[in-house]
């Protein structure tokens, strides 16, 4: 399996060898997690900069762990710690990684098209870890693999993403990766956090929460930020949970073996119930596990195509 | 001083002129248009069949100074439009300090006597263009503006917008109105659709420019002002305009080449040289700003001319700044994609480029005709060349169309019967 790009900025226009090739790939990485060492020298003598210009503990330390697991040397960069706080632009920030000899560099951004920007500007491999609501392709992985691994092929998996499609980066990579799979996706929230034209890339949109989950094989339940009342996108917390927080009563309208997923952090008790959150069908803490399975993927597959695969058993 | 032009074909929508003419300039002025005129002691240039235009006018140009010229001066935007066959841009109002004042006007004009083509000053609606107190409009007037503008932002109060128009009624100033609804078009950086959406960029609805349209002829009806609508962008803003038009009420519209000829799908690639305000718009909306421009239902066609600093447009579409430099690709622009194709003639450009806007602004322009001031544009059709914004005279280097071939370009303008950019041996040489 090898990458054809340089870089790794989104899902769309990947093709479903593609994207399988990477699942497997981080199949053959979550191996290593039940070993004693759980570290492999398939990237030692490689740097990876996480330079991550939005706050962010899971999706960095995710990196991080993932990085040091194939033995990676890792530097990590935060806004607040570069000096971008002086002034400094994203490429000039990133330029300086470079310098420093980065084989990858890992970029977190508030700006759509951050990444691909550092990636056209940067001979290093640019990995996006997330810019603004445009892209998370790593998150997408990593919830596509862990429908995969519980449930097989995608083709033909109704796949229901609900809550705020609008700003979420997860919901649009979720979107082309897995509709390039072959899978049904459904989309729900309030009419104010569903993005104009989303129907044309192949969606079908519901208002109905109950209608929506009928039939699917897994629920994403996205994350709802109290920011988004106090901009008038819906009016209340309280009539959020109501109408389309997932709790005990609509989780008994899932097949059994349906998944539910959310990328965290969760508001427990706003888009999904504890009970539900902690339930057997929930599977928000592998997905945890599986996102470094994914990121060590992608980091090989980057930066370390002229290492020998064996270096990985 | 004598100039002979030969064997050009004249392009004037209202001078009944022969497919090719003889054209001798004089001092400043035509002096003789004719099939074939044979003239000693002057210097001849053979046009060989290339078009013939009256100087065109461009009634939307930043030029700048005072205050930016780091983005541009009003020395090289001049420039940058004798490059692109203009020879007369309306200078918008939002410098620093705002032309809201005769003293910044004056400044302008004192400026612009040594520049390459006619600037005519614009003043703003209100002081300093802060949409709340009405700038001193009839001192404006007085000083020579040609019209009155807050362009770059919009007058969101709507009695504020009542009164300028009522003011400025008799002093017969058109009011050019920036149409945005900042709330509706909040922090958005392109157009609301499915590639918005797909592109995760903040979007700005048609919505936010069409309520202010709506607005803006309710307040022109009711005052009976002349209302100019600067960069229309969407279908239904046209709509808007037309059936107001039909109504009787005074109001004309611009559209820029950049909306006429890209849309939203453009920006996929992020861009920032497509980054504008209005942003880029649908299809559906490019096409019926087409048709309506074909069907001479649009008044003007400008530039909106906003150029601005590398340090400006780069990074990320969030971080730049919005606008694009326009006078040196727009005539070839047009000619490439609306001339060429049927969509456009050359009749029409000059209704739009020439005509019209030098009625709105009342501007003394009589085309290609014996006794005018000698301002033309010759243009080559059938001369490909590929836009290069490192060549660009404008300080402004971004431009949507950098490295695009184009069709048909610029060979000479004549500014009072001097050429001051020539173009013959492909340098882009400007004459002072």
């Amino acid at each position: 399996m090898m990458l054809k790009q340089k870089d790794f900025i989104d899902l769309e226009g990947l093709t479903d060898e593609e994207i399988y090739g990477i699942l497997e790939t981080a199949s053959s990485m979550k191996d290593i997690f039940t070993r004693s060492v759980k570290k492999v020298p398939t990237l030692r003598g490689k740097t990876v900069v996480n330079l991550f210009f939005e706050p962010s503990t899971r999706t960095k330390s995710s990196f991080d762990l993932a990085a040091k697991r194939l033995s990676a040397d890792v530097m990590s960069i935060s806004k607040k710690a570069s000096s971008v706080v002086k002034g400094e632009t994203l490429l000039d920030t990133a330029r300086t990684m470079e310098v420093m000899a980065a084989d990858v560099v890992v970029v977190r951004h508030s700006h759509p098209g951050a990444a691909k920007y550092l990636g056209d500007n940067l001979q290093a491999a640019v990995l996006n870890a997330g810019d603004g609501p445009h892209a998370h392709p790593t998150q997408a992985l990593l919830d596509i693999f862990t429908i995969w691994d519980k449930l097989g092929e995608l083709k033909g998996k109704k796949i229901l993403i609900i809550g705020d499609i609008a700003h979420s980066r997860v919901a649009r990579s979720n979107i082309w990766g897995l509709l390039a799979l072959g899978a049904e996706i459904r989309l729900c929230g309030p009419a104010t956090l569903i993005p104009m034209g989303i129907e044309q890339a192949g969606v079908k949109v519901y208002q109905d929460v109950d209608e929506a989950l009928k039939g699917v094989d897994a629920v994403n339940i996205l994350r709802i930020q109290l920011e988004r009342q106090e901009r008038g996108l819906f009016p209340s917390l309280r009539e959020y949970r109501y109408l389309y927080g997932i709790n005990k009563e609509r989780q008994k309208s899932l097949k059994p073996e349906a998944l539910v997923m959310h990328p965290g952090p969760m508001n427990r008790g706003v888009e999904i119930e504890s009970n539900v959150a902690d339930s057997k069908q929930s599977v928000i803490t592998e997905q945890v596990a599986n996102g470094v399975a994914i990121r060590m993927a992608l980091l090989y597959l980057l930066a370390g195509k002229e290492v020998k695969h064996e270096a990985l058993a | 001083m004598k100039l002979l032009l030969k064997n050009g074909c004249p392009v004037d929508s209202r001078n009944e002129l022969p497919e090719k003419v003889d054209i001798l300039i004089e001092n400043n002025k035509i002096v003789k248009i004719a099939e074939n005129i044979d003239e000693n002691d002057t210097e001849i240039i053979n046009l060989d069949g290339t078009k013939v235009l009256p100087g065109l006018i461009d009634m939307h140009v930043h030029l700048r100074e005072p205050g930016y010229e780091e983005k541009e001066t009003i020395k090289t935007g001049c420039e940058a439009a004798a490059a692109g066959g203009i020879t007369t841009v309306a200078a918008m109002p939002n410098t620093d300090p705002i032309a809201d004042n005769p003293a910044t006007i004056e400044l302008i004009k004192a400026r612009a006597q040594e520049a390459l083509v006619d600037v005519v000053p614009l003043g703003s609606i209100t002081k300093g263009s802060s949409g709340k107190e009405l700038a001193e409009i009839g001192f404006l007037s007085r000083s020579g503006v040609k019209g009155v503008t807050d362009d770059g932002n919009p007058v969101m109060d709507s009695e504020v917008m009542r009164r300028a128009m009522e003011y400025s009624r008799p002093f017969d100033l058109p009011i050019i109105s920036h149409c945005e609804d900042l709330n509706l078009a909040a922090e958005g950086v392109m157009h609301e659709g499915f590639y918005s959406t797909k592109l995760g960029l903040k979007p700005i609805p048609a919505a936010a420019e069409e309520v202010m349209i709506a607005r803006d002829i309710a307040l022109a009806d009711l005052t009976g002002a002349r209302l100019h609508i600067a960069h229309l962008s969407t279908a239904r803003g046209f709509e808007l305009v037309k059936a107001a038009r039909e109504n009787g009420i005074k109001v004309t519209a611009e559209v820029t080449p950049h909306h006429l000829t890209l849309t939203d799908a453009d920006l996929q690639e992020y861009n920032t040289a497509m980054k504008v305000n209005p942003p880029l718009r649908s299809v559906d909306d490019r096409d019926t700003l087409i048709k309506a421009v074909k069907d001479g239902q649009l008044s003007v066609i400008a530039t909106d001319h906003a150029p601005h600093t590398y340090e400006e447009k780069m990074g990320t579409i969030d971080s730049a700044a919005f606008g694009i430099s326009g006078l040196e690709t727009a005539l070839s622009v047009l000619h490439h994609y609306l001339i060429r194709k049927g969509n456009l003639d050359w009749n029409q450009i000059i209704e739009l480029m020439y005509y019209n806007p030098a009625e709105i602004l009342r501007l003394d322009k009589e085309g290609l005709k014996i006794g005018s001031i000698a301002d033309l544009t010759i243009f080559a059709e059938n001369e490909s060349w590929t836009v290069d914004t490192d060549k660009f005279k404008s300080l402004g280097k971004h431009s949507p169309y950098n490295g695009q071939e184009l069709t048909g370009t610029v060979k000479l303008t004549i500014k009072d019967g001097k050429i001051i950019y020539d173009n013959r041996g492909g340098q882009g040489e400007l004459i002072y």
